[in-house]
């Protein structure tokens, strides 16, 4: 008979083993000898705490209470490693870069470093795993207590060995878990250890596996045929639950504190999730491979009423195979006391970083962080915390008398650490996320949980009958399974569903109603962005920081040896000597890392804030967050209308600007066109006059030349600034039109003759002087102008051997159109749309003024209540001048 | 020795002034009046001197002062501008191009022959 004595040896062989194991891996390490160490295999192998005593043993018990159902536990896993690992290496990567120490770290550090964030998940977290590392304890006492029953000595004392084990574990955990405060050295002894307990499970499990199939049951076809007969091979599937437990045990393989902190932390080299991603399925296929049978020839073999979940332990045992049941139980003891440990690791972490030392801090006042060894006391607040949260695990499990069924234990505490994945993932894909939108996310997710899932879970001393049945105050849609009034969906899946979607909408909700600090917009770029820059500005700017305080207070955080390398390696960066960098940005932020890496990121900030001044982040803003999200809620609130407002304003303001600029640039292009056009004809006026005055024998002839080109000049400086004029006194509106009676005939006869005198160029004029006949009530003068200036246009422009215009009079619409058409080439189409501005002129032709007569025709046609435009698609130039008829109209 | 000025302007009132006074101080004087080509008529003329407008149809004198600059044979060829666009701006955009002598718009024949003069003489010294 296998006598409790043997088994507690064995475990504290084993016990002895692993410490061992720690040791030397830790040894190996400090002395840089450990390249196996980080290999993939370790890091694959060292996932598999996700495996703990509840899928060891209770898969078993899984399958033969709800058949197929357990593999949801492994699928949700395997389905992040291989189909979301892009996720995860930005997880890592993020993780690495940020020195993130706890996944409370990661999300406080994501949402500009807000302690209270971090509380949350702490308290989260803490809430969550209590009751798992019950359940490890649990597991251990009741496989204990199956020996115990074989044992006649009858020593065995339930309490008592729960308290050891747990007193066990947490002297474990806190000898390798809090050996050293620095990040960049990672729990090498620990990791190892648990690798060792890996492979110590996996192969436990085969063992029992192989025993049942080949040595009960008679190989794999008898095996299979048992599977048939059974009532596991015709359990339906839930499709609800199946998808609800594979995306819980998906969301948290991602958001357990002990899977963050052995994938992200623990992490050595981002490559190693690449040969995880393939060979961490495998680990929990062969894990799988051989719960079916086991659990189907356990039900056949074993009395009525035995707990399937203890399964692995009772058939070797009850086939007398003393040896198999002992390696049985020292996996289920690896599955157990992995899990606690790392779990313990990183859950003191959390506590110690974002609730002890913040209150610590505080409570030494503001110089705190050069006057203390602070290194000291954060070692020994991770050691109380460790030691606290082993005493909640063991108290939980004394009080709650570790009646529940394994496996829903351990789906209520998954449900529960799913509540951090939309704040992770919102994190880390969504810039827009902010702290108010994770906290309000995190808070509704975490009530509704406790609500539908933790408190009518812990059964009736907890939740009342009455409140089950009727709802808090007889309000029925309030009922903790049937929230709104929609029953009959399994409690589980009716909890996950409402805590996770309503978190995510608060969270979806608040993020976008409320506006993210400076800070956080910074590390919300950092963490989305991470694979676009691995560094970058992160708040620290341009201080008067004594390097010699940051040394202190490094000193007494980082170790004196580590501190100095670190600011010695600093000072080499920049090109100095010595021990004391300057005080960067750059030097700022690689410390804070540094330090993050010890006493986590929202701490470090306010360490390194006190002694630089002028930080964004203080202690006293740490602890007054409470109060200060509030106050940012309503603040948020008034920016927005006043941004509002404020984006209205700069709009108008930017149009009026716009505008300014362009006159101005009209203006600056009119003035130097006119300043050219002065110039021009005063440059000839000049250099003739002198050429006349200071030249000895000109002969007479050259002179009157020069004579007449002066006074040529002179006329056409003269036209241009009567022209000039003219337009300014149009485009003011300063005009006063000198409206009189007369028909359109008489207007032509004077424009042609006034046109046509005094030059040379010969211009044939046709036009049907019976169609003329049209009164006019307008500036007979004005509109003359405009005439005048297109027949002077066509004379001198139209390049037809035999120039001639024909001018058309019609009656479009209720107004009189008068076309004026040359047989010239015309005006370039390109250009057309451009003639009627000031200056404006085609090709090189040097023949006209300034370039002003069109835009003048266009003021007065305008003015006069008509249009002026090129008429395309003609022959030649043509123009169209048209007037409205009102008058005609109404004198007929 | 023949020496060969090329006056590139598209007024020709200025342009008939400039070859009077030029032409009498013994230069042999040619012009042209368009600016797309005028890069092509300077190689092309082979002038001591050229003596450029901005405004030109076609091509800004500043583009052709640009593209004569660029080429390695017409680099150190004396280029003087004229223009009637007389704002500071525009003498700084000459500059930068590499214009050898920048004058506005009017100017007196005095200086014009001054001009010529020095650039001509420094053009002989190196």
């Amino acid at each position: 008979m296998a006598t409790l004595n043997v088994l507690i040896l064995v475990c504290l062989g084993y016990v002895v083993l692993l410490f061992g194991v720690a040791f030397a891996a830790d040894r190996l390490a400090a002395t840089g000898r450990s390249t196996w160490l980080r290999s993939p295999l370790v890091y694959t192998l060292s996932l598999s705490i996700y495996c703990t005593a509840w899928t060891f043993y209770g898969a078993v018990g899984y399958a033969a209470r709800s058949g197929l159902e357990f593999v949801t536990i492994y699928l949700g896993p395997t389905l992040v490693m291989i189909g979301w690992w892009w996720g995860l290496r930005k997880l890592v990567r993020v993780g690495r870069s940020q020195r993130v120490t706890s996944i409370a770290d990661l999300i406080s550090s994501r949402y500009g470093k807000s302690n209270t964030l971090a509380i949350c998940v702490t308290i989260l977290a803490v809430l969550g795993v209590t009751p798992y590392i019950a359940l490890q304890l649990q597991s251990i006492t009741l496989s204990f207590s199956i020996f115990a029953e074989a044992d006649p000595s009858g020593i065995y004392n339930e309490g008592a060995s729960v308290f050891w084990v747990a007193a066990g574990l947490a002297v474990f955990a806190i000898l390798f878990g809090t050996r050293n405060l620095d990040a960049n050295e990672r729990h090498h002894g620990v990791v190892t250890a648990v690798a060792i307990e890996a492979v110590v499970k996996l192969l436990a499990l085969l063992a029992v596996g192989i025993f049942v199939v080949w040595g009960i049951a008679g190989g794999i076809g008898p095996t299979m045929a048992r599977i048939d007969a059974s009532e596991i091979g015709t359990w339906g599937v839930d499709r609800g639950r199946w998808a609800a437990i594979t995306f819980l045990s998906a969301a948290a393989f991602v958001c357990l504190p002990r899977m963050f902190q052995v994938m992200v932390v623990e992490n050595d080299d981002e490559r190693h999730l690449r040969a995880a991603a393939w060979a961490f399925p495998l680990y929990l296929l062969l894990m799988s491979l051989f719960v079916v049978p086991i659990a189907v020839v356990g039900l056949d073999l074993m009395p009525e009423g035995t707990n399937p979940d203890l399964f692995v332990l009772t058939i070797p045992l009850a086939q007398g195979q003393e040896g198999l049941a002992m390696f049985s139980f020292l996996g289920g003891f690896s599955s157990a006391t992995s899990m606690v440990i790392v779990a313990a690791m990183a859950l003191s972490t959390m506590v110690s970083n974002h609730i002890v030392m913040p209150i610590w801090l505080s409570s030494q006042g503001g110089g705190v962080s050069v006057s203390g060894d602070v290194r000291d006391i954060v070692l020994f607040s991770r050691r109380v915390s460790i030691a606290v949260i082993m005493a909640l695990g063991y108290f939980y499990y004394r009080l709650s008398g570790g009646g529940a069924a394994l496996a829903s234990i351990g789906l209520i505490a998954f449900a529960g650490i799913a509540q951090i994945l939309p704040a992770l993932v919102g994190g880390l894909f969504w810039r827009g996320a902010t702290r108010i939108g994770a906290l309000a996310g995190l808070t509704v997710g975490f009530a509704l949980w406790v609500y539908t899932l933790l408190l009518p879970g812990m059964g009736g001393s907890f939740m009342s009958e009455a409140v089950m049945t009727y709802g808090p105050l007889g309000l029925g849609w309030l009922r903790p399974q049937a929230l709104f009034g929609i029953d009959g969906i399994d409690p589980m899946v009716h909890s996950v569903m409402w805590s996770l979607s309503l978190n995510t909408a608060a969270f979806c909700i608040g993020s976008l109603a409320s506006f993210p600090s400076p800070l956080e917009r910074l590390q919300g770029a950092q963490f989305v962005n991470v694979f676009d820059h691995s560094a970058g500005p992160r708040g620290w700017t341009g201080s008067v920081a004594q390097s010699e305080d940051l040394m202190i207070m490094s000193q007494r955080i980082l170790g004196a040896r580590e501190a100095q390398e670190f600011f010695h390696a600093e000072a080499e960066r920049q090109g100095g000597r010595g021990y004391l960098p300057e005080p960067t940005p750059t030097f700022l932020e690689r410390l804070e890392r540094e330090l993050s890496g010890s006493v986590g990121a929202a701490t470090a900030h306010a360490m390194i804030g006190q002694i630089v001044g002028g930080s964004s982040v203080s202690v006293e803003d740490l602890l007054a967050v409470a109060d200060e999200s509030a106050q940012l809620l309503e603040y948020s609130g008034q920016l927005e209308e006043k941004s509002s407002e404020l984006s209205h304003t700069a709009r108008k303001l930017r149009e009026a600007n716009e505008k300014l600029t362009q006159i101005s640039l009209q203006k600056d292009a009119f003035l130097s066109q006119v300043s050219h056009e002065l110039r021009t004809p005063m440059t000839s006026i000049r250099a003739f006059s002198e050429i006349l005055r200071d030249t000895e024998g000109l002969q007479p002839e050259e002179q009157t030349r020069y004579a007449a080109i002066i006074h040529d000049e002179a006329l056409r400086l003269t036209r241009l600034l009567d022209d000039l004029l003219d337009l300014s006194v149009l485009e003011n509106g300063q005009v006063n039109l000198n409206m009189g009676d007369g028909s359109l005939r008489e207007v032509l006869d004077r424009a042609i003759s006034a046109a046509l005198t005094g030059s040379d160029r010969p211009l044939r004029v046709r036009r049907h002087r019976g169609s003329e006949r049209i009164p006019l009530h307008t500036d007979l003068d004005r509109l003359g102008q405009v005439f005048i200036n297109l027949i002077a246009n066509a004379q001198k422009y139209c390049d037809a051997a035999e120039p001639s215009l024909t001018i058309s009079v019609h009656d479009v619409g209720g107004q009189v159109v008068v076309d004026f058409i040359d047989n010239g080439s015309g005006i370039p189409a390109d250009a057309q749309s451009m003639i009627f501005e000031k200056f404006a002129r085609v090709g090189s032709d040097k023949a006209g003024g300034a370039g002003l007569g069109l835009a003048i025709c266009r003021e007065i046609m305008q003015r006069l209540g008509g249009e002026v435009s090129y008429l395309a698609g003609q022959e030649g130039g043509a123009f169209r001048v048209s007037l409205p008829l009102a008058y005609k109209q109404a004198a007929q | 020795m023949s020496r060969k000025v090329l006056l590139i302007e598209d007024e020709p009132n200025i342009t008939e002034a400039i070859r009077f006074l030029l032409t009498r101080e013994g230069w042999q004087v040619e012009t042209h009046a368009e600016g797309t080509d005028a890069v092509d008529v300077i190689r092309a003329t082979q002038p001591d001197l050229v003596i450029l407008d901005v405004m030109l149809p076609g091509k800004s004198g500043m583009d052709i002062l640009r593209d004569l600059r660029d080429r390695d044979e017409m680099r150190d060829l004396p280029v003087l501008m004229l223009t009637a666009r007389g704002q500071s701006r525009d003498r700084d955009m000459a500059e930068k191009a590499g214009v050898s002598r920048f004058m506005t718009k009017p100017f007196s024949n005095t200086e014009v022959l001054t001009a010529v003069r020095d650039l001509h003489a420094q053009a002989s010294r190196t």
